[in-house]
């Protein structure tokens, strides 16, 4: 074996011993989104959400110690149409200057085999909080990890859209919302350089 | 009688006939009224019904044309030639019209990022992609087409009045129901 092909495979362990203890917590925000779809008279409508913060800590060796808090801004939702993200800014719907911002905050991260995880914790918007559960699959992508799931919320439980608009004949009372999160591992060994 | 050259409509070119002019008859005046309402789930169900009756409008299109083609309209009544050719003019715009009004209208829809799913049920396919600015170009179309459509309408109703009421012929009646001429 050539010298140059020994380097070679000492360099791929030492890329695998990084990948296997890697933390996967430097959030690559301009790479991820939050969305989310619903159904108003039956059509299926998208949006998303331009601006959110994003921390987490994920190592696929250790999933159990994982976590991650999401902050959304609400004020910076895309319904598609500027009327649609006025109504929605308004009191019925996200009263986003009151309640500015949604927030997620997991509790427990659980694997469920080959590239799939569960992530349980508290979502909070417009001032009430609930359980939720989301599955999400894990896939590195080079140097870096990519986080896709999504989960199902009943936007009554939230009271977004009050009034005429708690008419779920119009807009669906289930809203999925879908996040692909993009992030890269500092390693847990390294000292931090100043 | 002779079945050559029928005096009157047939009953399906006149069923056809009127149900489209209920049909419009209901969605112009629907889609001035939707467009200047606040956004309410109102106005989500109200658009929702005005796409429906249009795309009902676009599926009468088809069997129209081939009711046409099995059963010949009857020969023109006697009257002036120009009287014959703004009548044939106005026709061929209407056709043309009533397949392009609610087509700008689906186009307008899928371009703005809302599919059709018609009556709720039947998700008609996307003809474009999302793009704003297609979207209210579209708009643009589906308004100014509608209101040829509504001057046309105009015009005809106009002339068949004037037929009815002034030369007192049998126009209209043969475009209506029962009775033979
Ligand atoms: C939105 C409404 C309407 C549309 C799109 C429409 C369209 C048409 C078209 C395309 C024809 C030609 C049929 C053919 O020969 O192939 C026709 C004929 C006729 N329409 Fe209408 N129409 C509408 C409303 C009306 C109304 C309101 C009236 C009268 C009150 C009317 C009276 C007639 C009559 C009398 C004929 C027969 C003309 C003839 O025998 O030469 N239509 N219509
Ligand atoms: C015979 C059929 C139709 C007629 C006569 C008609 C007529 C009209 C009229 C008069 C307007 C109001 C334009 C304005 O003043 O702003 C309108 C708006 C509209 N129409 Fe139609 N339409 C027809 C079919 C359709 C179809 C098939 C669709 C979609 C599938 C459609 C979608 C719309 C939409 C989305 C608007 C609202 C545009 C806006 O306010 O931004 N229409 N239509």
């Amino acid at each position: 074996m050539s010298s140059l092909s020994r380097l070679f495979l000492l360099g791929l362990l030492c890329m695998a011993k990084v990948a296997s203890s890697a933390e996967f917590n430097q959030v690559q925000h301009e790479k991820s989104s939050v969305s989310f779809g619903y159904k108003q008279m039956g059509v299926a409508m998208d949006g998303k959400f331009r601006k959110f913060v994003v921390n987490l800590n994920f190592d696929p060796s250790k999933p159990a110690t994982a976590n991650a808090q999401v902050d959304i801004d609400l004020a910076s939702i895309d319904t598609g149409t500027s009327e649609g993200d006025d109504e929605v800014a308004g009191k019925q719907w996200f009263n986003s200057k009151a309640f500015p911002s949604a927030k997620f905050a997991s509790t427990s991260v659980k694997a469920l085999g080959a590239d799939r995880y569960e992530v349980t914790g508290k979502l909070s918007i417009k001032g009430k909080s609930v359980d939720a559960i989301a599955p999400f699959t894990f896939k590195p992508q080079g140097p870096a990890g990519v986080f896709d799931g999504a989960l199902t919320i009943k936007r009554l439980d939230f009271a977004i859209g009050e009034g005429p608009w708690a008419d779920v004949g119009a807009v669906a009372n289930e809203v999925q919302i879908k996040f692909h999160i993009v992030a890269t591992a500092l390693p847990t060994t390294a000292a931090p350089k100043k | 009688m002779n079945s050559q050259s029928p005096s009157r409509y047939a009953n399906s070119a006149i069923l056809i006939h009127w149900l489209t002019a209920l049909l419009i008859f209901v969605a112009f005046p629907l889609g001035k009224y939707m467009h200047d309402l606040p956004l309410s789930p109102q106005k989500l169900e109200l658009f929702s019904y005005h796409k429906w009756l249009g795309i009902t409008v676009l599926l009468l299109f088809l069997p129209r044309l081939l009711v046409r083609m099995a059963k010949p309209p009857p020969t023109a009544l006697p009257a002036p030639a120009w009287q014959h050719i703004a009548a044939n003019v106005t026709h061929a715009l209407l056709y043309l019209l009533i397949l392009l009004v609610p087509l700008s209208g689906w186009l307008m829809s899928s371009a703005k990022g809302v599919s059709v799913v018609y009556l709720g049920l039947i998700p008609l396919p996307d003809m474009v992609d999302k793009n704003k600015e297609l979207g209210s170009l579209l708009r643009n179309f589906h308004e100014a087409l509608s209101t040829g459509l509504f001057v046309l309408v105009a015009l005809h109703l106009a002339a068949a009045i004037k037929h009815h009421v002034i030369d007192k012929d049998g126009t209209l009646r043969r475009m209506l129901p029962g009775r033979n001429v």
